[in-house]
């Protein structure tokens, strides 16, 4: 039932002038935010064609290199998102259905996964730079090709195994940045009221782009951690 | 998307599933499948992608075409882009 626009009647103040009701508001607004992820989408795939291209040619290389990367935060990690996830779409139901309490307490929980990501992606950057698997001057990766012990890794390859490992998920984490950004100013107004069953746009919006972020770390965890961990 | 609430329980299943696929990646990852375990890997992603897009995003709800034609289309230009890429690398002969 679509309001006239001639007609007098009460708006949502969140309405704007020039869409007709809020359902074709935020049927736009949704759209726009899916676009963007679309331009996401293709900004992150150059990245990840790069990667298959450098990890076709240089598999053992890749595959000794993605070996020293901790397999245990990695998955921890990947559950913390996939729960951030869950708390991100219990906070968009909440708001569903009306309830502030309910918001408020899965944006803060939301908040406090996607903190945990960023800290534990903290501890495994630092304990590359000890290990001295940055790329730059001071690379030094001292491993053997997988079932060859004899025969040492090539440093290049390695090397750019992890240029892009720390360009993507540097852009991954920073991506996580931006969203804890997004969710402290939805936590704030959350808590404000300003998102009711009428109009919850932002948080629906914001929610798409934290999804997206976990698909991108979904499909990170295996292609960076787990290219050959059969020994 | 829509006004379709998804249910409480509908979402703590596909959370519980998503965290089961990904101890069955990571577990996997430790059996011998030779060139498998990537093929596996990726499969299991690409479940685990669809479930939080159909569901979490809603796109499974939604009453807006358009959304579908803009994920499948960025999907569909995604897999153009690594396919052709990929299919012209791996097919050359290298000394």
């Amino acid at each position: 039932m679509a309001d006239s626009p001639i007609a007098v009647e009460h708006h949502n103040p969140a309405l704007k002038h020039h869409f007709v009701d809020m359902e074709q508001q935020r049927q736009a607004s949704s759209l726009g935010m899916w676009l963007f992820l679309a331009t996401e989408i293709m900004f992150f795939g150059g990245m990840f064609c790069a990667y298959l291209i450098y990890r076709y040619w240089y598999f053992p290389d890749f595959a000794a290199a993605s070996s020293s990367l901790d397999i245990t935060l990695g998955t921890v990690n990947t559950a913390v998102l996939i729960c951030s996830s869950l708390t991100v779409v219990m906070a968009v139901r909440a708001a569903q259905l009306g309830k502030r309490q309910q918001q408020v307490v899965y944006l803060a929980l939301t908040l406090v996964l996607g903190l945990a990501f960023l800290g534990i992606k903290g501890v495994e950057w630092t304990s590359k730079f000890k290990e001295h698997h940055i790329p730059g001057p001071t690379f030094n990766f001292q491993a053997s090709l997988p079932g060859h012990p004899d025969e040492p890794v090539d440093q290049h390859h390695a090397q750019l195994f992890f240029s892009l490992y720390f360009a993507m998920t540097g852009m991954h984490a920073l991506h996580m940045i931006i969203g804890v950004g997004i969710f402290t100013y939805l936590l704030y107004h959350a808590w404000k009221g300003a998102y009711t069953p009428e109009y919850y746009t932002p948080l629906e919006n914001s929610g798409l782009y934290w999804h997206f972020v976990d698909i991108v770390w979904i499909y990170l965890f295996p292609l960076l951690y787990l290219i050959d961990r059969k020994k | 998307m829509s006004e379709h609430i998804v249910s409480a329980k509908t979402n703590i299943a596909v959370w519980l599933t998503l965290l089961v696929l990904t101890g069955v990646t990571a577990g996997v990852a430790f059996i011998d499948l030779g060139p498998f375990n990537t093929v596996v890997a990726l499969v299991i992603a690409t479940v685990k992608a669809l479930l939080v897009v159909l569901i979490f995003m809603h796109v499974k709800y939604t009453s807006d075409k358009l959304v579908k034609v803009v994920v499948i289309s960025a999907i569909f230009f995604l897999v153009l882009l690594l396919g052709l890429s990929l299919a012209d690398y791996t097919t050359r002969l290298l000394m």
